[in-house]
């Protein structure tokens, strides 16, 4: 299968605190990765050095043979064309409507849409999140899984070919959670997209992950399937499925 | 002894740690102002924003500093019989000094707080991180625009702030004498030079400089939490006005140094 990130020896401390000790990861075409862990794990961290958010002490993050530590500006904004962020909280712009959030991405990348097009783009997203009847509305006015549905129409709107998911379902009841869950499974199976999702959520790593791994003090402490893991001796792993 | 010692250190490095972090955010504002494409759209609407927002405050201050200090003034001069000079007395003094520093000072309390805030709380909830995603920098989109439209709005407001001032002035002139609007502008601007009206000028563009670029670094730079976000308001209020009066002392220096003392 295709590689499409490969992580080698990734190694980021803040201060004294060593955060992550020595990290590789293979993402291949169409897999979904879970990446399981405590609070401050790291979790974040990792996948915020995939898109150049954070910068990284030392190691390879390859994305698409590109590696990420050593682009540049310009050529980070090419890369994170191809690859969407879902963040926590859903990251809305507050000072803009639903239509003009998912508007903003395309009207900066894609200048030659008109406003047609653009339209329809939107349209279509929001469709897909099933939340067309929003469009008008401030980010103020929607609930916590409302802000993370849009979050993920805005992340589709620019058809990424992966998607970083940090903590989908994170502070959502458990129904809104199913559906986010469901959601994601349906755009890997519409989009074709591979993703990598940061979460604690078990219901959401069963549903969605076909590829599971444990981020313990710094380092992969075990990974495998659901299954795997699930009957694993060791007691941090098996913590998580209890 | 020692832990007093450790701790002026680290207060010292932290001070020189934080000067070169506002140096490099300053040169990264210039490097995106010169590099394409302009952010016309966001420019225009921040300062229209954080202009129209402020105008009403700065015209109704204006107003009533014109007012009190021709009030205050006018019993002293008239004692010595000068009363003629209050036109030209109060124009210099609030063209020269007091319009701008007032000014200065409420756009550092309602500007630079705002921007900190905002910015603090796109940073928190993570809006700065997914602009950068999108493929937008939001240096040059969110800090380079509102920076730009401070300089710009600062010195239009002070032009405000001074124009209504002179007609506070000439108001509380007329509460006990009659002065025609003719004579009083006649003998405010005639006590004028251009050597009162320029630098006065100049230096508000550092001022609004200086007020956006504050509020932007501080904003910009929040740690998570929501706690950071009133920190970030309330230092960039705090650090603008304090600059603010830093700044002011070194133009009074140079203005007297190049047109000498007046």
């Amino acid at each position: 299968m295709d590689e499409i990130i490969r992580i080698k020896n990734l190694k980021k401390s803040f201060g004294n605190n060593k955060i992550l000790k020595s990290i590789s990861l293979t993402l291949e075409k169409g897999q979904n990765m879970a990446i399981l862990g405590k609070s401050g794990s790291g979790k974040t961290v990792l996948i915020k050095s995939i898109i150049g958010l954070i910068p990284v002490d030392s190691g390879s993050i390859m994305v698409y043979d590109k590696n990420i530590p050593e682009l540049n500006n310009d050529e980070l904004e090419e890369i994170r064309k191809k690859v969407g962020y879902l963040f926590q909280g859903g990251a809305l712009y507050d000072s803009m409507s639903v239509r003009e959030n998912l508007e903003f991405p395309v009207r900066r990348t894609q200048l030659s849409k008109n406003k047609h097009e653009l339209n329809d783009m939107v349209e279509e997203a929001l469709s897909y999140v099933d939340l067309l009847d929003s469009i008008d509305k401030m980010p103020s006015e929607l609930s916590g899984g409302m802000k993370k549905r849009v979050g993920l129409a805005r992340t589709l709107i620019l058809k990424p070919e992966i998607i970083l998911y940090d903590e989908p379902t994170t502070g959502l009841d458990p129904v809104t959670s199913g559906e986010i869950s469901e959601l994601i499974l349906q755009v890997q199976e519409t989009y074709n997209t591979s993703s990598i999702i940061i979460t604690h959520d078990m219901k959401c790593v069963r549903m969605t992950a076909n590829h599971i791994k444990l981020l313990s003090k710094g380092i992969f402490k075990a990974e495998g399937s659901f299954e795997d893991l699930a009957e694993s001796n060791d007691d941090e792993v098996r913590a998580f499925f209890t | 002894m020692p832990g007093i010692k450790n701790e002026f250190w680290e207060k010292t490095e932290s001070f020189f740690v934080e000067t070169g972090n506002v140096m490099m955010f300053t040169a990264n504002i210039f490097t995106q102002f010169f590099r394409k494409p302009f952010e016309h759209g966001e420019f225009v609407r921040q300062a229209y924003r954080l202009g129209n927002k402020s105008v009403a405050l700065i015209a109704i201050t204006g107003f009533i500093l014109g007012l009190v200090m021709t009030l205050q003034t006018q019993p002293v001069l008239v004692m010595f019989g000068a009363q003629a000079l209050l036109p030209g007395m109060v124009a210099v003094s609030i063209i020269r000094e007091i319009g701008p520093m007032v000014t200065a000072l409420l756009c550092a309390g309602k500007m630079s707080s705002s921007i900190g805030a905002e910015l603090g709380s796109m940073r928190v909830t993570e809006q700065l991180d997914a602009m950068e995603v999108s493929g937008t920098n939001p240096m040059k989109y969110v800090v380079t625009s509102r920076v730009i439209a401070t300089t710009l709005m600062v010195p239009i407001l002070t032009i405000v702030a001074d124009t209504v001032a002179l007609y506070g002035s000439y108001v509380a002139i007329n509460i006990k004498n009659n002065v025609t609007l003719g004579y009083f502008l006649s003998n405010a601007f005639s006590a004028l030079s251009f050597s009162d009206v320029f630098p006065s000028v100049i230096k508000t563009f550092f001022f609004g400089f200086f007020i956006g670029l504050i509020g932007c670094y501080k904003g910009y730079n929040a740690s998570e939490g929501t706690e950071s976000v009133g920190v970030a308001a309330n230092t960039s209020v705090v650090t603008a006005s304090m600059v603010i009066f830093f700044i002011d002392l070194i133009a009074v220096q140079v203005i007297q140094l190049i047109y000498g003392y007046q």
